[in-house]
């Protein structure tokens, strides 16, 4: 076991790859919380009346609320005063094409690799880059427009098109959700905003990144993705943030509306900064993210990889509201170091011959905490609902944890529901076989992980899926002996 | 402390002034019962701290214990226990075995009903109170040392209230051949009556033990049984545990059974639950040493109105130990059942092999199931599964068996009888096996006719 301890701790050491910081000036409101920043928020951003009132009415409900305290993570307590609730880059001005973008931003880009040329020019990715709660350059905006697409910032939503947001904003996820989804409801700066019109087919993979830079501003970002009947759309989000000490606050909300016999597909990799190794700083990552398939036929799917933060909580979900809907999750969470994760998924059975799949993947090594937490509720109306469920854990080194906790509701008779858990860890024998055919142990673990995880990777959009992969090599790097 | 609704508070401080009463009727001087008062004493100021679990709490979420709460009851005095004769309880026992028997009604020891025969040298079978009064050792040194009131509102007021109960001591190196039975008898008449009954099992080294613990019912009326029993199974044991629970359907039932394993020991538990308006069983088992074996498994069924609710933990505190856990339920009317089952892996509990499975049948529209299989793992090496399953019959099933001349209802229940009667199959007590098995076909089809 030595072994394993000293290799633990010599390649536990990788440095968090993407920790810059850039320097750019910044607007900001003054740290803390009540109405006039709120109003503040609403006012820097132009917003109609309506959004106010919604965001006074979340902040209010919020004030009621307290922090919820079941999820398997520990942490300290969150100062909520002591954030500032709005940073956008400085000079914010209109703009017409990536040329008048600060050059300093894009440098930040292409350190992140995602330069917004090359993107655009190489790999068709239309990309809406959210760079501390404002959303800076959308790419392909016109290429998408032809087809009646809208895709654009959450702000430029609520400027152009008030109607959609209005019908469609609160109606997943309504203000009164939780504690941070009313927290996100009163104090959201900016976000993605999608809209596919009847019948139209996305042509390529939208993509947003989110970014967070300045110190102590939490990022509060809500995006919103309507498929109208027959649209489909492939969505991408990536996320990261530089290496800072205190923690910050990360509550999004992440909307999706699918129609009649629309599909979405929400993919996200997120490997935000997940502390050191003494388990100091990180971003605390408490996210709302539901989708509704409100119409018959359709179908929402989540796709995630989940490998930074220091604290991770989110349970994306899917509403089975129409019926023959269906709704997918998969799921891999990787923690390392001090790194705890409370993930999973919500799959509610409304509308009959509802299906729905769960894979989760946990991965734990250091001293990570990983637990899948789900939820499987099949109403009495929803007639010859399926569901599969699997989560399996994998555990390198003996001082992490893997926790399952899947709830599993059913009102009808009908209804077939199958969960499956298994937790193991790399086999020696499989190590040993791979030593002997020359393949050193990192790559063996790597190959071994890898393999534990394709089932979800398959399911990532090509990009995504080869920096997943490196990803997850990077986190789990020298955690095995 | 949580904030209590008002009927809340009053059902704790109700409980609160009988246990003040209680405690006046308790003798009061030397005899050595001090550490008895006080553990008393204690497990009420717990329960005041704690007051009743509402469906806020975690481990409460799916049973709402208010009507328990809310009874307004009474212990039965001693003197119901005169009203049974030896044929009443007959059907109860175990037929055909030369029994061991100890038999408890309304609470209360009744020794004229029950039999302890002959003994193997050195085994003690006798009233917890009765031991407690002769100030046995044993009893000192084990006695609510396992079944912790520090969470858990209804062992902390059995630990306030208890009575009487079963005390059965093994010495080392005995084998006790007959099965031995604890008979727990309420006779639900006018009144409501409470009762806290209270087991003590100890189990020496390589000893071997089959016990048998019962809870019925001569009447239909409403009641309140709360038993904690404490199992303890030293080193390489043999024990096997059955709990069969066939309260009236009207009956309150909260069982706890808390179990700690030493080196090398095998135990094995079936929970059989079949009967009770809310009923809800907790069974926990520690491993605290290497190298043990560890089943729990239960079946139940309910129908009409009938709420079930099984808990189980087994906690690896320590590595080399083999853990099987195998619950399988049909609910049928407006039944409502729910499984908890949470496997702890500690800290360097590796080699760790630990099964679950928790298995439902709905047959009606309006029963409800939730589930609820958990796993928290702290060591790698281990081998861990689990898995729950909702669903119906097998179309493919009753298929195969109409094709070969079987009518539809028929087939329904050769294969609903065949869904529960797995686990039942594994009982060695014959009479037992027998028995339940009749009390599963004779419900079965009683269920059926109400459905029709």
């Amino acid at each position: 076991m030595s072994t394993d301890t000293n290799t633990i701790e010599q390649l536990a050491t990788q440095e968090y790859k993407y920790g810059f910081f850039t320097d750019i000036e910044a607007e900001t409101v003054p740290r803390g919380l009540n109405e006039d920043i709120v109003r503040m928020i609403s006012a820097k951003k132009n917003e109609p009346e309506f959004m106010l009132e919604w965001r006074l009415k979340a902040f209010r409900h919020w004030q009621t609320l307290e922090e919820p305290a079941w999820a398997n993570v520990h942490y300290p307590q969150i100062d909520f005063e002591n954030i500032i609730y709005y940073s956008a880059p400085k000079p914010k001005k209109q703009l017409n094409s990536l040329d008048e973008v600060d050059p300093e931003l894009l440098e930040t880009f292409n350190k992140l690799g995602i330069s917004l040329d090359e993107q655009k020019r190489l790999t068709g990715v239309a990309v809406d880059a959210v760079f501390d709660s404002v959303s800076v350059a959308t790419t392909f905006k016109d290429k998408l427009a032809e087809l009646g697409i809208i895709f654009c910032s959450f702000s430029e939503a609520v400027q152009n098109h008030p109607d959609l947001v209005r019908k469609y904003m609160g109606s997943v996820v309504p203000y009164t959700d939780n504690f941070y989804a009313a927290l996100n409801s009163a104090v959201f700066s900016d976000g993605s905003f999608c809209y596919i019109p009847p019948g139209v087919r996305c042509p390529m993979e939208l993509s947003t990144y989110f970014r967070i830079n300045a110190v102590d501003t939490g990022q509060f970002e809500r995006t919103l993705l309507i498929a109208d009947e027959g649209g489909y759309v492939s969505y991408l989000e990536g996320c990261t943030a530089p290496m800072r000490d205190t923690n910050q606050l990360h509550a999004a909300v992440v909307e999706i509306v699918a129609l009649d016999n629309a599909q979405v597909k929400y993919s996200t990799v997120q490997n935000w900064y997940p502390g050191d190794k003494e388990g100091k700083g990180g971003i605390y990552n408490f996210v709302t993210k539901r989708g509704k398939c409100a119409g018959v036929n359709s179908k929402i799917s989540w796709t995630q990889v989940e490998t930074g933060s220091a604290i991770t909580w989110k349970y994306p979900g899917v509403i089975l509201q129409g019926d023959n809907s269906i709704g997918e999750f998969y799921s891999v969470a990787v923690t390392n170091n001090f790194q705890q994760a409370d993930t999973g998924t919500k799959m509610i059975h409304i509308g009959k011959n509802t299906r729905s799949t769960i894979v989760s993947k946990g991965i734990s090594a250091g001293r990570g905490q990983n637990s899948y937490r789900g939820l499987v509720r099949v109403l009495k109306n929803a007639e010859g609902a399926r569901n599969f469920s699997q989560c399996d854990s994998l555990l390198i080194g003996d001082r992490c944890g893997a926790h399952t906790f899947p709830y599993i509701e059913v009102r009808n008779p009908s209804a077939r529901v199958e969960h499956e858990a298994s937790t193991s860890k790399v086999g020696e024998d499989q190590i040993f076989y791979c030593n002997q055919r020359g393949i050193s142990t990192e790559d063996a673990v790597s190959m071994i992980v890898n393999g534990f995880c394709k089932e979800v990777f398959r399911e990532l959009p090509m990009e995504f899926a080869v920096e997943a992969q490196k990803l997850l090599s990077i986190s789990l790097e020298g955690s095995v002996g | 402390m949580r904030t209590l609704t008002k009927t809340a508070t009053d059902a704790r401080d109700r409980y609160l002034d009988a246990f003040r009463t209680f405690e006046a009727m308790q003798p009061q001087n030397g005899d050595g019962i001090s550490w008895l008062r006080e553990l008393r004493t204690t497990a009420s100021r717990r329960f005041e701290e704690l007051g009743f679990p509402t469906t806020r709490d975690e481990e409460w979420k799916y049973t709402d214990i208010s009507p328990i709460a809310n009874l307004i009851g009474s212990p039965a005095d001693a003197a119901q226990v005169q009203g049974l004769s030896a044929s009443d309880v007959e059907p109860f026992t175990l037929q055909g075995l030369d029994a061991l028997r100890l038999v408890f009604v309304n609470g209360h020891y009744a020794e004229a009903l029950s039999s302890v025969g002959t003994l193997p040298k050195g085994v003690v079978l006798s009233s917890l109170a009765a031991a407690i009064r002769s100030d046995s050792p044993v009893v000192r040194s084990h006695l609510a040392q396992y079944a912790s009131f520090e969470n858990h509102t209804f062992v902390a007021l059995n630990t306030a209230f208890f009575q009487d109960g079963a005390f059965l001591y093994v010495p080392d190196n005995t084998v006790v051949e007959t099965p031995i039975q604890l008979l727990f008898i309420t006779t639900s008449g006018e009144t409501a009556t409470i009762a806290h009954p209270r087991n003590l099992i100890v189990a020496g080294a390589n000893s071997q033990v089959t016990l048998v613990e019962s809870y019925v019912s001569t009447g239909q009326g409403t009641y309140f049984n709360n038993p904690v029993t404490e199992v303890v199974v030293n080193k390489n044991a043999t024990f096997r545990h059955h709990k069969v629970q066939l309260e009236s359907e009207q009956a309150y039932h909260i069982a706890t059974m808390q179990v700690q394993q030493a080196r090398d020991c095998q135990f094995a538990s079936l929970a059989v639950s079949f009967g009770g308006s809310i009923a809800r069983y907790d069974a926990n088992a520690v491993m605290a040493d290497q190298g043990i074996e560890c089943t729990l498994n239960g079946v139940y069924l309910v129908a009409g109105q009938q709420h079930i609710d099984n808990h189980t933990v087994m906690d690896h505190a320590q590595p080399h130990c083999n853990s099987h856990e195998n619950y399988a339920g049909i609910l049928d009317g407006q039944a409502r059942g729910v499984f908890n089952g949470k496997i702890f892996v500690r800290e360097d509990a590796q080699k760790t092999d630990a099964k679950q499975s928790n298995r439902n049948l709905l047959l009606s529209p309006n029963a409800v199931i939730n589930t609820k299989p958990q796993l928290e793992i702290f060591a790698d090496d281990v081998k861990c599964t689990h898995g729950a399953t909702i669903g119906q019959l097998d179309e493919d099933a009753i298929f195969y068996l109409r094709a070969r001349g079987i009518d539809k209802e028929e087939a329904r229940d050769m294969l609903v009888h065949a869904f529960a009667s797995d686990l039942l199959t594994d009982i060695q007590i014959e009479p037992l096996r027998q028995q339940l098995e009749q009390e599963l076909h004779t419900r079965l089809a009683r269920n059926r006719q109400i459905r029709e």
